[in-house]
């Protein structure tokens, strides 16, 4: 198959809907030299910045006839727009009685890794999972961007399309051809046995080579990767960690109220799956603070997959038995 | 406020057009990201002079390096030819027409009345903003649209719903919390929205609809069909972000869209003179490049034709237009109780003897267009759509618990 990078199969997933679909068009405080070449200034507009505004022109133009994608670059952006977002995208079809539909795509970049320090190393997606209305996902692999940018572009709700900064350069094979993703179906990455570990964008390529690491200890890790946030696939991950017995959540954000709390929640909340665990439910997130820019600090914040190797050796230990082997779930 | 402000029925504040402005921009040899706007060469310090927009006086002070001008001052130019054409008088009005404005403006008061009256009884909830006073703006520019025309309105929407002709059974509907309300009972007072006939929307945030509608501005531009858009707002909001964003991108793409601020002098108990450096807002246009009138308020003749030459210009693709209706609302912010309202009597009052209703109903007897009979006549029937509207409203269900998740998402 052939491979892309994560930043050119988000431009492909734009392209082909864009061919397909006159009533697409994209705004950008600097659109790409590519699309501004294929669909002109019309389509691809350059805009002030003023995301603010821009976000809710977004919505306007939605309500009437139009598919806009408005592309915030990085999610700090976004913060000068929270008005648009949360008092108007997120509420306008419900509070309206459903009378029309606002298919908006928001475009924002997060995470760390870029030495840019605290406002461009950001993953407040928990801010927004917290509102009702929104559809949002992040996805860890080129083939997942490309497929689920195609789903929310024909979704009629607004939908926030977070992309990791860390991947953007990332290669990986991307099928042919026009396919989807749905929205709301998590994606096994790597099956095992033992301790289940679900992780997002970067942290998905973290969990897998923690899980190669710890094969060689005897330690089979099974990683799930939600791909979307809202709305999240409760329904794997809650048959995963009852085949494992053992959950370890591994975000790229702070613990507090955030989607490793989501998760926590969501598995410890219910009953059957509540019942086939062995051992507490670990988190491995970044540190509450602001994102520091020397590199020392900075990749002392992040998580990473000697964190992740750590956290599940941690898991797994509490319920390593007495012969030292990795005792299987607990039988209900 | 300025006195004088009104003493023409409207005045240009601004004329459109940045003259005068030197552009230099480095360029280089790379491919051009804008293809599609005019060359700009300039990188080499070449200045390019262009010509001062009419009506408007450019004086330019010492030429430095590369004919860079040092400093310049561009003075506002009043286009007193826009000006002097808006009069207090019908044009292009039938008297059947001028009844029609009439009796939308008396729909206005009495839906708000009897609103103000059923939230004290405990009927309606929450909050009731009433726009007793103003209701020639919405009705002098409303008048001046077409069917496909779109607007948005603010909190205090209820007279820009009744003049883009929405139901008064679904709106009262709405504000009883019933199911057959606009919203379903989703939405309240705060929150009518008919998107069939292009209202889109009461909003509860201060300057939340500008950004919105002047999407359904830029939707109209693509569209080409000669649609156009107009924003309704407070003067509150004209302090506010989205006000001065809109405005620059609207008058940058040249968007259909007309922005009507209802300059009613005081943003909830705030009075403007504290917190506004101009007296007008209209005067803003300048920094944006585009016409701002002023316009009174209370005068709904007046106030229809700047609309209709707004409209105009939006439809002919001549771009935005900032028009300030000056106005003054006779209730308080809100009619909720222990709200404090630090207005005076002496100014309330003041402001009542310019009643746009009495000033309309005077101005078609004047033309023997209506008679106190007709007057009578006209209320009475009024009053019986409002007492329809009501009896519709209290007849309906109130929504099962369970539609609170209904809506939530759309197929």
């Amino acid at each position: 198959m052939r491979e892309l990078t994560y930043a050119q199969a988000g431009l492909e997933a734009i392209a082909e809907e864009m061919r397909k679909d006159p009533t697409i068009f994209y705004m950008s405080t600097d659109p790409a030299l590519s699309l501004m070449q294929e669909f002109g200034a019309k389509r691809v507009r350059p805009t002030p910045i003023a995301e603010g505004a821009l976000t809710g022109i977004a919505i306007g133009a939605a309500g009437s006839g139009y598919r806009p994608i408005m592309d915030w670059r990085q999610v700090t952006f976004s913060f000068v727009a929270m008005d648009q977002i949360v008092n108007q995208a997120a509420k306008i079809h419900y509070m309206f009685g459903g009378q029309r539909t606002f298919p908006v795509l928001y475009r924002a970049n997060v995470g760390g890794g870029t030495r840019l320090a605290a406002q461009h190393c950001q993953c407040p997606y928990s801010m927004f999972m917290n509102l009702s209305g929104l559809k949002l996902f992040l996805p860890s692999t080129p083939r997942d961007l490309k497929g689920l940018l195609k789903s929310a572009i024909r979704d009629n709700n607004p939908v926030i399309s977070f992309e990791s900064n860390r991947l953007l350069t990332m290669k990986g094979p991307v099928p042919d051809g026009d396919y989807t993703i749905a929205l709301g179906e998590a994606d096994i990455k790597r099956e095992g046995s033992d301790v289940t570990v679900v992780a997002i964008a970067w942290l998905v390529h973290e969990a897998l080579a923690a899980a190669a690491l710890l094969e060689g200890e005897g330690i089979s890790v099974e990683v799930v990767d939600p791909r979307t946030l809202v709305p999240l696939d409760a329904k794997t991950i809650r048959s995963s960690v009852r085949k494992t017995g053992r959950l370890l959540i591994a975000d790229e954000a702070g613990p507090t109220a955030g989607f490793s709390a989501e998760v926590a929640a969501l598995v410890t909340e219910d009953p059957a799956t509540f019942a086939t665990l062995t051992a507490p439910v670990k988190r491995v997130c970044a540190l509450n603070v602001p994102i520091p820019y020397s590199p020392v600090l900075e990749d002392h914040v992040f998580p990473d997959r000697k964190r992740i190797a750590a956290g599940i050796r941690e898991v797994v230990e509490a319920t390593r038995g007495a012969d030292g082997g990795v005792r299987g779930r607990r039988e209900a | 406020m300025a006195e004088g402000t009104l003493g023409s029925r409207a005045c240009v504040v601004t004329a459109g057009g940045v003259g005068g402005f030197v552009t230099a921009r480095g360029d280089g040899a790379r491919v051009s990201k804008f293809p599609h706007l005019p060359d700009r060469k300039g990188g080499t310090g070449r200045a390019v002079e262009r010509p001062p927009a009419r009506g408007r006086r450019v004086l330019t002070s010492k030429v430095g390096m590369d004919g860079i001008p040092v400093a310049k001052l561009a003075a506002l130019a009043h286009d007193e030819n826009l000006a002097t054409e808006i009069g207090s008088t019908p044009v292009n009005l039938s008297p059947d027409e001028q009844r029609a404005m009439l009796r939308q403006m008396q729909t206005i008061r009495r839906f708000e009345e009897r609103a103000s009256s059923d939230y004290h009884a405990g009927k309606i909830y929450g909050v009731v903003h009433c726009y007793i006073g103003e209701e020639a703006v919405a009705v002098g520019v409303c008048a001046a649209l077409q069917q496909g025309d779109q607007i948005i309105s603010t909190h205090r929407g209820h007279g820009h719903c009744i003049a883009k002709g929405a139901d008064l059974k679904r709106m009262m509907a709405e504000l009883y919390g019933r199911q057959t309300g606009y919203c379903k009972g989703k939405g309240g007072s705060m929150h009518i929205a008919d998107f069939e006939i292009g209202m889109l929307g009461a909003n509860g945030i201060v300057a939340g609809g500008i950004s919105i509608v002047t999407g359904a501005g830029l939707a109209a531009q693509m569209d080409g069909k000669g649609r156009i858009a107009v924003s309704f707002f407070g003067d509150g909001a004209s302090n506010a972000g989205p006000f001065h964003e809109c405005l620059n991108i609207a008058a940058a793409w040249k968007l259909p869209m007309v922005y009507v601020c209802e300059n009613n002098m005081y943003a909830a108990q705030t009075a403007a003179a504290e917190t506004h450096a101009m007296p007008d807002v209209a005067g803003r246009a300048a920094g944006y490049g585009i016409p701002g009138i002023v316009v009174d308020g209370n005068d709904v003749f007046a106030v229809t034709q700047a609309a209709a030459r707004a409209v105009a210009r939006a439809r002919t693709g001549e771009g935005p237009t900032l028009i300030e209706c000056k106005t003054y609302r006779w209730r308080a912010h809100t009619e909720r109780i222990g709200q404090p309202d630090f207005r005076t009597e002496e100014e309330i009052e003041d402001w009542k003897k310019k009643d746009p209703i009495v000033r309309l109903l005077g101005q078609l007897k004047a033309q023997g267009a209506m008679t106190d009979a007709d007057w009578q006549a006209m209320d009475g029937e009024v009053l019986a759509d409002i007492e329809a509207a009501v009896a519709y409203a209290a007849a309906s269900p109130f929504p099962k618990p369970e539609h609170a998740l209904e809506d939530m998402y759309a197929a």
